[in-house]
């Protein structure tokens, strides 16, 4: 029988942080990832803030797969033919730990779990881990066929948003529709020059976008850009509930959007390479799923550990810092005698001091609030005529601003109150 | 019981290209496989070794980039494997090739049963495996698709042209496996666990078996492709049909009926 | 054991061999087919044809082979050898091509023809190309062994320059069967060779017969309608023989359809199947693997029905309709019944599904 100190599953952001601390610390370690390769069976591009990096690898700028660094932040709102965007431009973005950028998954993945190679982990791909491997009760390590289990004293359950091993260990039931959104994606081909132009970036910077409003059709959710070296990540994160209920399909969403004109402008000539569609849970702090139990931890999506405020949209970042945070829980707990239930509960701690616990709760009204569908139909359309009156000049006689709002509210059927309560609520839960 | 399963590393089915400098198989760049009917032979060794107490090795003649696939038997079960590696075995044929595989078997040793593929999907000859039986003086049986051990006799399936036919023989002897005739195993996580550890695949060069060089090699082998001709397929109308079946199947039927090909 | 021929002089190897086999008192086709290349390529060389012929009581057969063109046949008697055996077959060949030294020796590319021949190769430690369809003796007068290669996209020259004799096992059907000639005359020369029981080092315990029940053989008919594994079960193959009936020709199958136990072995087409060369190849649910396709690709319009427009077999058609079998087959045999019963009323078009 083959035995390790520990065995991550999944080597996505949050198996590829835990198992090189892990490694790090002494820990003889197994990563398994069912695709090919790491990355392969992840979504392809997407936007990672930097900070854990730093905490991780200080010298991860030198070699890490970047595609642009995101200097520029916008925030577009859409009805059917027009946009209103807020840019926001400044070197800050780029500096410090505050940096971001974006990256293709295929090639950060991979050079995550070379890192976690390199610090002494064993990475063993195209194995699906399917179950943890029990005896008498407790967790004794993995186990992938009825002939096929390896032996250890801890398991990090790092497998994503498909709670399959979550459920099977019994950490956590069937996400319900209400707890998860679809997220879908394209990689859009475009030479490193177009986007540079369209865009207005420099060789290696790059711009995110997110979009309310027509984007996801009046659905709860949003879109996303991001600019890479030679492409662009375009997609939608739309709850699924109300994809069900309004019976949209969303691919038919993610087209309607890349052929919005805002959309459209900047995608011109480009060629639609890759295409993914992934579950997002949506679960918020209040429906957390255990994070430990003895000899196992949970780490990254498969702990609900993501922000989607409606602004930013954070999960890598998330991921990889929970899986560091996993790696020094396990010290914590092998000093204490050995990976037990009662060990491992340090693991709040651990996530606490990296403020992974601590943004989400400070976040875990999104996921109510963003249960408010006006935010995301009414509201944006209601923004939209505003400014599409303010600057337009007609020969018709000029409101006062004032007025206009007060026009556009009452045309758009929200009670005053109720709109003073969803902005209350939303600065609140923000 | 020792089984001793000699594979090959193909280029992918698909993925054939011929160099038209050297009129020979593209090796380089092009993803390979284990030779598909290998993996039938191996798989066949390896449920002999869920029943019994077998050992398998895994044996292979050419460059180091066999190992790939070598590794790939281990991670499915295989005890460990040796790859004979040198570069004067470069451009044999079937005579150097059985000759030299038939040396590194008795070098081994010990060997119960030797498995081989029904053929190559590169060379596709099927002449190796009763070659290596030549030279080893071996009892052969070619084409099974089952193979039991019993009373310590090998009784196996053979496919011939008119006929299942059911031989009988004594141990040592050689069989060779039908493509498809099981359906080999993915590899195992221990299996790969063992492969990353390191050590599964033991290299050997003609002189650490004892190999005459005199024997093996471009030179050495009788036969030589002398040219290579590309094939003039007769032209075809190419013309594709899709829609409803109704549509689809009448204009095929116009078709042939204005080819004459069928007569109402 | 090993007497490599690495030859300075070669003039003493002389003469074409056939490896001819037996089946319940007969030649086998191949066998026949390889009489009459043989025939042409001794001729060339201007040298004499033989026959192997090994088995037990095997004169009479040895004589009525002589009526196909062979000059002479060498027999060898032995109850050993009354079926096919590898060890012994390859020891007694072994020990005959030692003694009279041919220049050529042909075998079917059968699965009996290559084992021996494998065997045979390596022993004698001379050249066998494997599965050939073309032969030409070149300027030196060595035989050009051709052979598709890199799986029939191309057709490779073998040559055995330096070792004798110069061996090759042939394709099934690529040669065509000479006319018999019974006033023929050659010899039939008995061969004494050194066997013994300890040369029996197999024995065949059980035979159970391929049998085909009636029909027409798919290699003899105009038509032939192929199933692959696209056809999922046995079921579908009725449908199958319902269209080859219509269009009066035979049904047969891709090797996956065959192993998957659906159809039997004797239906395979392909390279380790049958070669077929109907006026009409219809290709149900088949990829078109290599494999697959060296034994129809001389087939004279081919028709295929997949549901992947990306399957190689496309590539290849006359014809092809992208769609599922499950709907063009039975559309194909209602229109064909249509045309047919059209045909018998004067009328000539078909009409169309009442819905
Ligand atoms: C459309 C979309 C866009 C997104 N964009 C962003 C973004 O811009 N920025 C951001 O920070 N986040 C983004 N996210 C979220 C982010 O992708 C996730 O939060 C993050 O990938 C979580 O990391 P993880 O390691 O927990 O899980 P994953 O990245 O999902 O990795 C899990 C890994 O485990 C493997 N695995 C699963 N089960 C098994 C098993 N049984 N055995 C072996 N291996 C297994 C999988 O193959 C996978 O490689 C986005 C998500 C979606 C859906
Ligand atoms: C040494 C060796 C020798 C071989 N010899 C031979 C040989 O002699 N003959 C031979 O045939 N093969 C041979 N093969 C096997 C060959 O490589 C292929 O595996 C085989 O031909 C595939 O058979 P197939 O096309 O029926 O199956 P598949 O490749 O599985 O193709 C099935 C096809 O059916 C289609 N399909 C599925 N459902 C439907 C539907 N409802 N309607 C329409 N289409 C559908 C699919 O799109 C697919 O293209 C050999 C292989 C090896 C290694
Ligand atoms: N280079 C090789 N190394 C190991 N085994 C081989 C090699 N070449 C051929 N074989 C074996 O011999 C069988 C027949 O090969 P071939 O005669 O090339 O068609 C294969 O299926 C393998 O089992």
């Amino acid at each position: 029988m083959e035995r390790f100190d520990a065995i991550v599953v999944g080597a996505g952001p949050a198996g590829s942080a835990a198992a090189l601390t892990l490694a790090r610390k002494g820990f003889s370690t197994l990563l398994v990832e069912r695709g090919r390769a790491p990355g392969v069976k992840g979504m392809f591009g997407g936007r990672v803030y930097a900070w854990p990096l730093a905490d991780l690898l200080p010298d991860w700028a030198k070699d890490c797969p970047v595609e642009r660094s995101v200097v520029r932040e916008n925030l577009a709102f859409l009805t059917e033919n027009a946009s209103l965007t807020v840019s926001l431009d400044s070197p800050k973005l780029a500096q410090g730990r505050g940096t971001s950028f974006t990256a293709l998954r295929a090639k950060f993945d991979a050079w995550l779990a070379k890192k976690a190679q390199d610090a002494g982990a064993m990475l063993v791909t195209g194995i699906r881990v399917d179950d943890l491997w029990r005896e008498g009760g407790r967790v004794k390590g993995v186990s992938v066929a009825p002939n096929d289990h390896v032996a250890a004293e801890l398991v990090v359950i790092a497998e994503g948003a498909a709670p399959t091993l979550m459920r099977k260990a019994g950490l956590r039931a069937d996400l319900e529709p209400r707890e998860v959104s679809v997220g879908i994606k394209e990689t859009v081909e475009l030479p490193p020059e177009a986007i540079q132009d369209r865009f207005g970036l420099g060789e290696k910077e790059g711009a995110a976008f997110v979009y309310a409003g027509y984007a996801s059709m009046g659905l709860r959710g949003g879109g996303f850009l991001y600019t890479n070296k030679a492409s662009v990540s375009l997609g939608l994160v739309v709850s699924s509930e109300d994809l069900s209920r309004k019976k949209i399909e969303v691919q038919d969403l993610q087209t309607k959007f890349r052929m919005h004109p805002a959309v459209q402008r900047l995608l011109r000539g480009g060629k639609v390479v890759e295409y993914s569609a992934h579950l997002v849970p949506e679960l918020g702090a209040g429906m957390m799923p255990q994070l430990s139990t003895d000899g196992v931890l949970v780490a990254g999506d498969a702990a609900g550990f993501l922000i989607n405020n409606g602004y930013t949209f954070r999960g890598v970042d998330l991921a990889m810092a929970s899986g560091i945070a996993a790696g020094e829980a396990a010290e914590a707990a092998r000093a204490s005698g050995g990976m037990t239930k009662a060990n491992l509960a340090v693991y709040e701690k651990f996530l606490r001091a990296r403020n992974v616990l601590t943004d989400l709760e400070r976040f875990r009204r999104a996921p109510l609030y963003m249960k408010n569908e006006r935010l995301f139909d009414v509201y944006p359309r209601m923004l939209m005529e505003i400014a599409e009156r303010m600057y337009t000049v007609d020969g018709s006689g000029k409101e006062r601003l004032f007025d206009v709002v007060l026009d556009e509210a009452s045309a758009a059927k929200v009670p005053k109150l109720k709109m003073l309560l969803d902005l209350l609520q939303g600065a609140r839960s923000m | 019981m020792r089984v001793i399963v000699c594979i090959k590393q193909v280029p992918r089915a698909q993925e054939l290209q011929v160099d038209p400098v050297t009129q020979t198989l593209k090796r380089v760049g092009v993803p390979s496989e284990i030779n598909p009917p290998d993996a039938n032979a191996l798989e066949m060794a390896l449920r002999l070794k869920d029943h019994l107490a077998a050992e398998v090795i895994v044996l292979s003649m050419g460059p180091t980039s066999f190992d790939e696939s070598l590794e790939r038997a281990v991670a499915m079960g295989a005890d460990r494997s040796i790859l004979l590696t040198d570069r004067i075995l470069g451009g044999s044929d079937t005579v150097p090739t059985a000759y030299a595989l038939s040396e590194t078997i008795q070098k081994i040793g010990g060997y119960d049963l030797l498995l081989c593929g029904e053929e190559t999907t590169d060379a596709s000859t099927g002449h190796v495996g009763p070659g290596i039986a030549g030279h080893l003086d071996l009892p052969q049986i070619t084409y099974t698709s089952e193979i039991r051990i019993e009373d310590g006799k090998v009784r196996a399936r053979r496919t011939a042209e008119d006929g299942t036919e059911w031989w009988e023989t004594t141990m040592p002897c050689l069989c060779t496996v039908n493509f498809g005739c099981n359906k080999p195993r993915e590899p195992t996580l221990t299996g790969k666990i063992r492969v990353e550890r390191g050590g599964v695949v033991t290299h050997w060069s003609c002189a650490d078996v004892g190999i005459d060089p005199k024997k093996v090699g471009l030179f050495n082998s009788p036969t030589i492709v002398a040219k290579v001709d590309t094939v003039r397929l007769p032209a075809r109308a190419g013309r594709i049909f899709s829609g409803e079946p109704e549509e689809t199947v009448r204009k095929l039927l116009d078709a042939l009926i204005a080819d004459r090909v069928i007569v109402p | 054991m090993t007497d490599g021929h690495v030859l300075e002089d070669k003039s003493h190897f002389r003469g074409v061999w056939v490896f001819l086999e037996h089946r319940k008192q007969g030649l086998r086709d191949v066998s026949v087919q390889l009489i009459g290349e043989g025939r042409r390529l001794a001729d060339l060389r201007g040298a004499p044809l033989t026959g192997v012929l090994l088995g037990d009581g095997v004169d009479e057969l040895a004589k009525y082979a002589i009526g196909y063109g062979l000059d002479r046949v060498l027999v060898v008697n032995d109850p050993i050898l009354e079926i096919y055996r590898s060890r012994p077959y390859a020891q007694v060949m072994a020990q005959l091509i030692r003694r009279h030294k041919p220049e050529i020796v042909l075998y079917g590319a059968s699965k009996n023809g290559r084992d021996l021949g494998g065997r045979l190769h390596a022993i004698l430690e001379t050249g066998l190309a494997a599965d050939c369809v073309k032969f030409d003796i070149d300027a030196e007068g060595n035989l050009d062994m051709i052979r598709p290669s890199f799986g029939g996209k191309s057709l490779a020259h073998i040559l055995c320059k330096k070792h004798r004799p110069q061996m090759a096992s042939v394709r099934r059907n690529v040669f065509v069967a000479p006319p018999h000639d019974p006033t023929r005359t050659g010899e039939v020369v008995p061969e004494k060779v050194e066997l013994g029981p300890s040369d029996v080092d197999a024995t065949l315990v059980d035979f159970q017969e391929f049998t085909k029940e009636g029909g027409l053989r798919p290699e003899e008919a105009a038509v032939v309608v192929s199933g692959g594994y696209g056809l999922g079960d046995p079921k579908p193959f009725g449908m199958l023989q319902d269209l080859a009936d219509l269009l009066g020709g035979a049904v047969a199958a891709s090797r996956k359809a065959v192993d998957s136990g659906w159809v039997p072995k004797m239906l395979q087409v392909g390279q380790t199947g049958m070669t077929v060369r109907p006026d009409l190849y219809v290709a149900v649910g088949i990829s078109g693997a290599v494999q697959h396709l060296a034994g129809m690709q001389e087939s004279k319009k081919i028709v295929v029905v997949n549901l992947d427009p990306k399957a190689p077999l496309f590539e290849i058609a006359d014809y092809g309709i992208v769609g599922d079998l499950f709907e063009v087959v039975p559309e194909m045999v209602r229109q064909l019944k249509a045309l047919k019963a059209a045909a018998a009323d004067g009328r000539t078009t078909v009409p169309a599904t009442v819905q």
